[in-house]
């Protein structure tokens, strides 16, 4: 699902996020990046939903070389790619269904099959009821979850999210990684960055640490293995 | 039987399915622009005192050039109206009477490049300026009529040419008891050129605020633009194309352009007929059957057509330059 192969990302103004940095992860497999801020992390999902493009290397998602999208592309590989970010990125100008409602009004869905969609989305993280509400009148774990229920309304392969549980209390962020969990078990391929080693630790998936930049640990992908073999 | 009818059955819903699928896309297709369309113009209206003023500045600019073009074609309505009834008109001698103006007009009628014949005996003429110009009291102190018999002749269509018409004047000229051989084409032809640099002004003066309400419009997106970051932000990140995220603002300009034309038209509508009074009174002083064109429903829908095309052409602007700058990188995920 996802390959990268020795990428590195060099910013404008000298600074170093990510050096040489190869992986891969299996469809349905669900993985942790972690690392100190500023170790790369953001970068390294940036680079999937192609917000940066890297300055040597090549990245691969869904068999799709990234380097050779073109920016007319973009749009329609993003359509294939959920996102949940740690201030969740939410509309406060409209409803909570809505804010859910943006990924399938993009592609054009009809009426009927947003409504359908959105309600099936809501549902899965507990906001059923919670439909006509404002966001901002919902809590930080609340809303987390309408940004992860707008994250998975079209039913990507790939669900991405950068320190979802940064602005919630323990037992909040067990409940968002055990909703993660779900997805991958249904064939989601689902990388989360994360800086909470307590609780990467308590989950027990796969995690890929980033020092400086250098992929230090789980770099290996059981695809990997298979062809080093 | 059974069987067949039921074997043809099933293509016949294949083939329905897929016209409903393609129905389908085209509806939702159709439905997203008018649900954009319709919250484009529900966030104008949200702001009534913001988008009136827009309304109102492009409304005047469209105005004043639609109003300067209206003037001008109802004034080159009154030289073509002119040229092509050019009169030559003959003053006779103090000493003829009747009969040689009556013998004068059957002559000059007979011509072949002359087409028509009006004649106006001279107490007909002094009645006639006693009754327009206010002179009667002084007119009252003459001994006699000082105005002479006077033959209008319509030159033939052949004739009616600047060259033609004069070699007819030369012609009139030598007829007996002729004192005068006049014909206006002087201030015509200055007529004519003065309509024809202020049509140039006009134009041009069009243009130039035709490319100002593009500015304008352009301006009032951008701020648009900025206001709405975040949700352009969202709508890339989650696979929105270009055209997807700029069609919110391509209609709020089309909305600007059309209310700009809406106001433009009533703008015309109310100074026209303001207008329209003293036009007519001047125009019959001057025995002009010069009347002011209003803007003819054609017209005003043409007028609308074009501000709307502006309205989109300033949104376009202001989206190709600000809206493909706003990048997903620029989400600060901290």
């Amino acid at each position: 699902m996802i390959e990268f192969d020795r990428v590195s990302k060099r910013y404008d103004g000298g600074y170093t996020a990510l050096k040489g940095v190869s992986f891969a992860m299996d469809r349905g497999e669900m993985a942790f990046l972690t690392g100190h801020s500023g170790a790369g992390k953001s970068t390294l999902l940036k680079l999937m939903t192609v917000m940066e493009r890297p300055s040597a290397g090549n990245v691969l998602v869904g068999g799709q070389a990234l380097n050779r999208l073109r920016p007319r592309q973009v749009p329609f590989l993003r359509r294939h790619i959920g996102v949940v970010f740690q201030n969740h990125q939410l509309l406060f100008d409209r409803t909570v269904f809505d804010n859910v409602a943006m990924p399938l009004e993009v592609i054009g869905a009809p009426p009927g099959e947003i409504g359908r969609r959105v309600r099936a989305a809501l549902d899965k993280v507990g906001l059923l009821n919670k439909e006509r509400m404002n966001p901002i009148a919902l809590s930080g774990g609340e809303q987390q979850r309408v940004g992860i229920a707008r994250a998975v309304v079209n039913k990507p392969p790939l669900l991405l999210a950068d320190e979802p549980t940064g602005n919630l209390d323990p037992e909040l962020s067990a409940d968002i990684m055990q909703l993660f969990e779900q997805f991958s078990q249904v064939g989601v391929t689902v990388l989360v960055a994360s800086h909470d080693a307590e609780l990467v630790r308590a989950m027990g998936n796969r995690v890929l640490t980033l020092r400086e930049g250098e992929l230090v640990s789980g770099g290996a992908s059981p695809r990997e293995q298979l062809h080093g073999h | 039987m059974a069987t067949e009818s039921q074997r043809d059955a099933g293509p016949r819903r294949g083939a329905a399915r897929q016209k409903t699928a393609w129905r389908v896309l085209l509806d939702s297709y159709v439905a997203h622009h008018r649900k954009t369309a319709r919250q484009s113009f529900q966030r104008l209206i949200a702001q009534p005192l913001t988008s009136g003023m827009t309304w109102l500045v492009m409304g005047i600019a469209l105005a004043l050039p639609m109003g300067l073009l209206l003037l001008l074609s109802s004034l080159q309505g009154v030289s073509a109206g002119w040229e092509s009834t050019a009169r030559v008109t003959l003053y006779l001698e103090q000493s003829a009477d009747q009969a040689q103006l009556q013998a004068l007009a059957a002559k000059v009628g007979s011509r072949p490049d002359v087409s028509d014949v009006a004649v106006i005996p001279r107490d007909e003429a002094l009645a006639e300026f006693r009754a327009s110009s206010g002179l009667s009291d002084a007119l009252d102190y003459l001994e006699s009529n000082p105005l002479p018999h006077t033959v209008m002749a319509t030159p033939a269509e052949p004739v009616r040419t600047p060259e033609g018409v004069e070699a007819l004047v030369g012609e009139l000229r030598q007829l007996e008891a002729v004192a005068q051989v006049q014909v206006d084409l002087g201030w015509l032809q200055r007529l004519s050129t003065m309509t024809e640099l202020l049509g140039r002004v006009v134009w041009t003066l069009a243009l130039l605020l035709a490319v100002a309400l593009v500015l304008v419009i352009g301006n009032t997106i951008r701020l648009a633009i900025e206001s709405r970051r975040d949700e352009i932000l969202v709508s890339k990140l989650v696979g929105g194309t270009n055209a997807f995220v700029r069609r919110p603002f391509l209609y709020t300009g089309v909305w600007y352009g059309l209310g700009g034309g809406l106001c433009a038209w009533i703008l015309l509508v109310v100074s026209f007929w303001w207008l329209s009074g003293p036009v007519g009174r001047l125009a019959s002083l001057y025995r002009s059957d010069f009347v002011l064109a209003g803007l003819s429903f054609a017209d005003g829908l043409l007028m609308l057509v074009f501000s709307a095309l502006l309205g989109w052409l300033g949104a376009w602007v202001a989206v190709k330059r600000h809206l493909d700058a706003i990048e997903p990188s620029q989400i600060d995920s901290a």
